[in-house]
């Protein structure tokens, strides 16, 4: 089981203040790391032997524990009230979640967790040259909350369609909106040919 | 010159269950190279859930592997359960544990029928969904529904099993063993069968995991890892299993290890049988009032007798009543539904109820967020779950094991014809519910 304390110590040493805070413990530990030297960070990471990749998702806190109502009163029997969360430094983060598992005997050598707070659209560097699962994960951030990355090509849309307008998982994205109809395409031609493999 | 051509197949192809588009880049039958479109069954369940209180996401959770759809709700739930710290009691895990195995057997049989089925062999797929139909009996009776479950609550389950319903799992299960059974002897050693699956399709272990790919798929390239033995959650860590692994990674290894699981998911349950804590106390039925009556009597003023009897309800809330409630639900009185006694015969339950039900109370987790997982039929089902400190989920990620198997399919295919490319995606197991959200 991989010491999230140590980790932060190996992460100090290559980084230095770029790593921000650590919380939680155990599996649950979650590292913050700047925006400079987040590509810098995961890259000692996967050093470090994390091998898979096993989420990478963005929440948006746009009007996070902005909650104008008024609280109702409390009483036992009544859904507990929780004082309003502190506000976060940014309005998206980015979470990148890493395993290190054992090939061999199938059993985990240690979860961490990195979340990254980003300024703005250009979002973090690419990773997918590191886990190459992050080729879909980018494309779905990109999708869903219009958070690209830079350093890679082909960011297209995955679950939605090309002429879809706006990135819906975003909190200013309402819930009721109307997508424009869009009409039959014109499809290529098959004798043309085209080449799906990747340059070599 | 070049030779290739580009090939789209789907998403109106049988074979891609009419939401995948593959554009192969064929030289004559040899593919090239591939890419997977995915998308077209997405309907927004990540947006939807922002949109509505805890308690509610669990139906839509039916709706992502719609396969294993007590999988999907046990997930959510305890990653909310993570969030809210709640302890359950022993009896609703082993009900869950219960609950997730059944699901993860209908989703193999489901696979398995499936694919060979797209390989021309429609027996075995008989057999396996006459199978799969007497575990959704078993399933209606424990839930009240074959498919759309909603079975966990926040906090526990719906309700406490009927009583006869070891006894039918059990006679489910030998139906279940004696389909299996014909089927392996009908494919196991079925040359055409196994002339189209082995060697076919090949994972190694370094690709697998570089994609992230769990499940059966990187259990067939040979790395035991199982969520329900690396991180065990409910009972698993108490329960003897074995977690069945492939050599090759082709097809024929996915097949085996599936049909492997589905054993290793019948002792799990059996095992859960065993060890099933008591469950409640029988009332005998005179004291039984039927609740419209009840609450009735109570708004006259009649309240002589009411509180010591026993709500009869409609058979769909069966098994949710006060002597049932201690045993499949946390004891936190201000996320758990009351039982129905205390809702028609007190102020304080019918307020509780309420406080619960209603769209803009519900219950409230505090502020933060939380990761958990269970092992889904085709991987690590992973729920992040981001809480604000009020009654609607600030963010609810589903990490979709099929997701990452997909991503990496265009590298089962490349090298293979475009006949293998029907078997390759059958034993992918793709479930585009779950895929596209």
């Amino acid at each position: 089981m991989k010491d999230p304390k140590a980790l932060l110590g190996v992460l100090r040493d290559a980084i230095g203040l770029g790593v921000t805070a650590l919380s939680g413990a155990g599996d649950d530990a979650v590292l913050s790391v700047e925006q400079a030297s987040i590509r810098r960070a995961l890259e000692v990471l996967k050093a470090q032997g994390f091998n898979v990749l096993v989420d990478l998702t963005c929440v948006d806190y746009l009007g996070y524990g902005k909650d104008e109502r008024p609280a109702p009163p409390s009483h036992p029997y009544l859904p507990q009230r929780w004082a309003s969360p502190p506000k976060p430094p940014h309005r998206f983060k980015l979470v990148y979640r890493l395993l290190d598992l054992d090939a061999a005997s199938g059993l985990e050598r240690g979860r961490i967790t990195v979340a990254l707070w980003v300024f703005d659209e250009r979002g973090g560097p690419s990773v997918r040259d590191l886990w190459p699962n992050a080729d879909w994960l980018e494309r779905e951030v990109w999708d869903l909350f219009g958070i690209g990355f830079t350093g890679r090509g082909d960011l297209r849309r995955i679950l939605l369609y090309p002429e879809f307008v706006g990135h819906p998982l975003r909190k200013d994205y309402p819930i009721d909106r109307r997508q424009p109809l869009i009409g039959p395409k014109e499809a290529p031609r098959p004798e043309e040919g085209g080449d799906l493999r990747p340059a070599p | 010159m070049k030779k290739s051509f580009l090939l789209n197949m789907g998403p109106s192809h049988p074979a891609m269950h009419g939401v995948i588009r593959l554009v192969l880049e064929l030289d004559g039958e040899r593919v090239l190279g591939a890419e997977a479109e995915i998308g077209y069954l997405h309907r927004g369940f990540e947006k939807q859930a922002e949109n509505d209180v805890w308690n509610n996401v669990i139906p839509y959770t039916d709706r992502l592997n719609y396969v294993s759809p007590l999988l999907n709700n046990v997930g959510y739930c305890l990653a909310v359960e993570k969030l809210m710290k709640l302890e359950l009691p022993e009896r609703c895990q082993v009900l869950r544990t219960i609950a997730c195995e059944l699901s993860r057997i209908t989703d193999h049989l489901t696979c398995v029928g499936a694919s060979a089925m797209e390989l021309g062999a429609f027996t075995p797929f008989l057999y396996l969904m006459k199978a799969r139909e007497e575990l959704y009996f078993c399933i209606d009776r424990l839930t009240g529904a074959r498919v759309t479950t909603s079975y966990t609550r926040i906090g526990g389950v719906k309700a406490d099993m009927p009583p006869d319903f070891p006894e039918r799992v059990v006679a489910a299960f030998r139906v279940l063993r004696e389909s299996v059974k014909d089927t392996e002897a009908l494919l196991t050693r079925n040359r055409i069968f196994v002339d189209r699956l082995k060697g076919v399709g090949v994972l190694d272990k370094e690709t697998a995991l570089a994609y992230g790919v769990t499940g059966p798929l990187l259990r067939s390239a040979g790395v035991p890892y199982d969520v329900r033995r690396a991180r065990p959650y409910l009972v698993y860590d108490r329960l003897d299993f074995e977690v069945p692994v492939g050599t090759t990674g082709d097809n024929l290894d996915r097949y085996l290890v599936r049909l492997a699981e589905i054993e290793q998911s019948l002792r799990i349950v059996e095992q859960c049988f065993d060890r099933l804590p008591p469950g409640p106390v029988a009332v005998p039925d005179a004291q039984l009032l039927d609740a419209g009556l009840m609450a009735d009597l109570g708004k006259r003023g009649k309240t002589g007798h009411i509180f010591d009897a026993r709500a009869g309800t409609d058979p769909v809330l069966e098994g949710s009543g006060e002597a049932e409630k201690p045993l499949i639900a946390a004891d936190q009185p201000d996320s758990v539904l009351p039982p129905k006694e205390e809702v028609y015969n007190s102020i304080e339950g019918l307020m509780r109820h309420f406080e619960i039900v209603m769209p803009s109370r519900g219950i409230v987790p505090p502020p933060g967020e939380a990761y958990a997982a269970v092992e889904g039929g085709n991987g690590e089902l992973g729920f992040h779950v981001v809480s604000d400190g009020r009654s609607r989920p600030w963010r609810v990620r589903v990490r979709p094991p099929c997701f990452f198997n997909m991503a990496v399919l265009h590298k089962l295919l490349v090298g293979s014809t475009v006949a293998d490319v029907v078997a390759t995606f059958g034993s992918i197991n793709m479930i585009a519910g779950e895929l596209d959200r």
